[in-house]
């Protein structure tokens, strides 16, 4: 009984984000963009510093300049040393549908690719309707990715609100998210844990880790990303991708995004 | 950090200074092998109150070519993992080792150990997947592997339980599912993006993390890391260490069952955290602690944060006063999973695990690093002798609120620090160079061995509390059911990814 009253003491708690904007996800820093125009104006060998000193090589400067976001760990040092051509970008949207489409920057036009993949993507999410269970498996994260997505179930993000929730069973699952770089110890397991699972499903990586390797993949345990095990449907970047984000990508995912972006205007408040 | 280093002749020296260190009081807090062009060099890390001795020895191969030296385990309890580790990874056999079963790496017959240290590494090595052990035989005993995909949002790891049906009477446990190679992906590394490598060895307790890899670079360059920086780093420290005591909290009354308390503390989880990513941007804390200092000043207003904490202080204190008046949730921890204060001293435990149990080795004002020495010292000790799940959380409770008076402390000095530099310069020295550095992490003391040469790390050990903390799971089964397993596991707190690193 206590506790009941507790629950009330606070009111909702939870954020109306997707229905109308949120402004911890319209602040939140997901992504850095490139400034192509302001980066005209660089001498080129500043930019090949910048690159160089990118801890996961994410930056390119040749052909052209280019950020691969599944690379990034946001660790914010091109931002620092070149705040005129590299921006945080600020929103918690990130996930994208190819690793092609984490390219940021200075890139030739690619759209058929995405729309077809969009296409597959869609026909395959046509059954997933109402509500849609999610099993985790974790191929070698660093740990937060996994508060973060428990995080989703806490009041203020409430995933069960918009039907998607989590399951123990891969056999009632319909979204497999793998979070780390996919290890050799776990691929055997990760792949039974797909196999287990009835079609169609979705699988999605999360976090840089498990897109590309981030920092730690890559070494002798194998695991430049999930990529390498499964087939990937969907791709969170994000080191690790906050709440919001990952809610972002599963609303992407079963093409349940609103089609007229929400964003948040800030409330008049009667007190200054 | 004060470090002193020996050299003992022989691996046998090297076993007897170890044994006769800790045999005189001294903590044995970490052992590994770095593989050089002559052998392996073994360091042993042993604390003797604030100092740490550290014992060196090199091992050369014996006439069939295998690097070997009498092990340390029979002698000292909480050897056990490490050898075991040190022998997946460098492949130094300790001879004498009770039980030298793979830890953190299953290789295949012919593939080689990665070897961390001064050698290029065989691009991918081959592992094998095989099913664990069966230890108890008799009449209805069965094992039940739990994971290592786990029922759940949580870390890749297999436990088997060996039960006659409702008790525990033995388990083993398996790490390895998720060994990622951090020791290797130090190697060769500029400092800066060492430190990022650290954040990510144990996620959970990144700023942990990135100060004892911090610490250990100052301690090389001799370098002092200016006031503000100091003030900083204790801020994110104490934010990080209430969030992860949260998380142990919003575990434990899952287990319960108690909706309203899981909620409640999910939310000040997440208030903490996104009052952290308010401070620098992540809500981890990364990209904050940098060697010599930090790298961006705090992003909000000393007072504004200081009243979002006073706030969410108070909620979780008028929650956790309901929790532990709550009977259905106290059943549940009181008497679980005990680890008797003998068991805890038999293996060195650390952090609170240890602290519940009667020990405590926290190492926030002992080491005088960062600012705690400026800071007041919690007026009360977060020490119980019960051991058991409800110690442990306890203990918790404690610690929130001392975290929460330093955050709280610390920001109003820095309200009256003026602007000043925010890191020193840490040059490291041209040729070889070694220190060690800690802090005092949510899970325990995290401890790190660092070798440079000319500027970029050979070999960097990262000694998690996990890691350390992991092995007295074995301890704690003592008539305790399968439903208390989850009770057990959330109170020990412990981040799998710094176990299986």
């Amino acid at each position: 009984m206590p506790w009941i009253i507790r629950g009330l003491r606070n009111g909702v708690l939870t954020s109306k984000w997707p229905s109308s904007g949120d402004e911890y996800f319209d602040t939140f820093h997901a992504t850095i963009d490139v400034d192509l125009e302001a980066a005209v104006n660089v001498d080129p060998g500043t930019l090949d510093d910048v690159a160089k000193d990118c801890p996961t090589a994410a930056i390119s400067t040749v052909p052209g300049l280019r950020l691969d976001r599944g690379q990034c760990i946001l660790c914010g040092r091109c931002v620092d040393s070149l705040p005129a051509v590299f921006r945080w970008a600020p929103g918690s949207g990130a996930a994208a549908l190819s690793l092609d489409q984490l390219l940021v920057g200075d890139l030739p036009e690619t759209t058929e690719t995405v729309e077809l993949l969009r296409t597959e993507l869609a026909a395959k999410v046509r059954s997933l309707r109402r509500s849609i269970h999610i099993r985790h498996v974790d191929a070698g994260s660093d740990g937060a990715d996994e508060w973060e997505i428990q995080a989703l179930l806490n009041p203020v993000y409430d995933i069960h609100r918009l039907g998607i929730f989590f399951t123990a069973s891969p056999r009632h699952a319909d979204i497999l998210l793998v979070t780390g770089i996919g290890t050799a110890g776990m691929t055997d397991a990760l792949r039974a844990t797909r196999a287990a699972m009835p079609d169609p499903v979705v699988v999605i990586a999360s976090g840089t880790d498990a897109v590309g390797g981030g920092l730690i993949g890559g070494g002798y345990t194998q695991g430049s990303g999930i990529g390498e095990l499964l087939g990937v449907d969907l791709l969170i970047p994000g080191s690790p991708p906050s709440p919001f984000t990952l809610l972002h990508a599963f609303l992407l995912a079963l093409g349940r995004f609103p089609s007229d972006k929400p964003t948040y205007t800030p409330k008049k408040r009667d007190r200054p | 950090m004060g470090a002193d280093i020996q050299f003992a002749t022989t691996p046998g020296r090297w076993h007897h200074q170890v044994v006769q260190g800790c045999s005189q009081g001294a903590r044995f807090a970490g052992m590994y092998g770095t593989t050089i062009a002559e052998g392996c060099q073994l360091t042993a890390l042993l604390m003797n109150g604030p100092r740490v001795e550290v014992i060196q020895a090199l091992v050369r191969p014996n006439d069939d070519g295998v690097l070997t030296y009498p092990s340390l385990s029979p002698m000292i309890a909480s050897a056990f993992w490490y050898e075991r580790a040190a022998h997946d990874l460098s492949g130094i056999i300790p001879s004498g080792h009770p039980r030298l079963d793979p830890l953190l790496l299953h290789l295949d017959k012919g593939s080689e150990p990665p070897r961390p240290g001064h050698h290029p590494v065989e691009a991918r090595l081959r592992t094998i997947s095989t099913p664990g052990p069966v230890d108890v035989t008799g009449q209805g005993i069965f094992a039940i592997p739990f994971g290592p995909v786990r029922s759940g949002v949580f870390e890749s790891i297999e436990f088997i339980l060996e039960t006659p049906g409702e008790d525990i009477p033995h388990l083993n446990i398996r790490p390895h599912y998720k060994h990622r190679g951090i020791a290797k992906k130090f190697e060769g590394l500029s400092l800066r993006d060492g430190v990022l490598v650290a954040e990510r060895v144990e996620g959970i307790s990144s700023v942990a993390h990135a100060l004892a890899f911090s610490h250990a670079t100052e301690s090389i360059a001799s370098v002092q890391v200016p006031e503000r920086a100091a003030l900083i780093r204790v801020v994110h420290a104490e934010l990080e260490r209430m969030a992860n005591h949260l998380d142990v909290a919003m575990r434990l009354c899952d287990a319960a069952g108690l909706a309203v308390a899981t909620s409640r503390f999910g939310w000040h989880k997440e208030a903490l955290m996104r009052l952290t990513s308010q401070l620098c941007g992540n809500r981890f804390g990364r990209n904050t602690i940098i060697p010599g200092g930090v790298q961006h000043g705090l992003l909000s207003r000393p007072e504004t944060t200081a009243d979002t904490l006073r706030g969410i202080h108070r909620r979780i204190v008028a929650d956790a006063s309901l929790a532990m008046k709550t009977p259905s949730f106290l059943d549940r921890i009181r008497g679980t999973g005990i680890l008797s204060h003998k068991k805890a001293a038999l293996w060195e435990a650390l952090g609170p695990i240890a602290r519940a149990s009667g020990i405590d080795n926290d190492c926030r004002w002992s080491d005088s690093a960062d600012a705690y020495p400026l800071l007041a010292t919690p007026a009360v000790a977060a020490l119980r002798t019960e051991g058991d799940a409800m110690a442990r959380l306890r203990v918790r409770w404690t610690e929130i609120d001392a975290s929460a008076a330093l955050v709280l402390e610390a920001l109003q000095r820095l309200k009256t620090l003026g602007p000043g530099e925010l890191a020193t310069a840490v040059e490291l020295p041209a040729g070889d160079a070694f220190a060690t550095g800690r802090a005092e992490s949510a899970q325990g003391e995290t401890l790190y061995g660092l070798e440079t040469r000319d500027g970029m790390i050979l070999r960097c050990f990262a000694r998690s509390a996990s890691f350390h903390n992991l092995v007295t799971f074995h301890e704690v089964f003592n008539g305790d059911v399968f439903t208390d397993f989850a009770f057990i596991e959330a109170s020990f707190g412990l981040c799998y990814a710094g176990v299986a690193m």
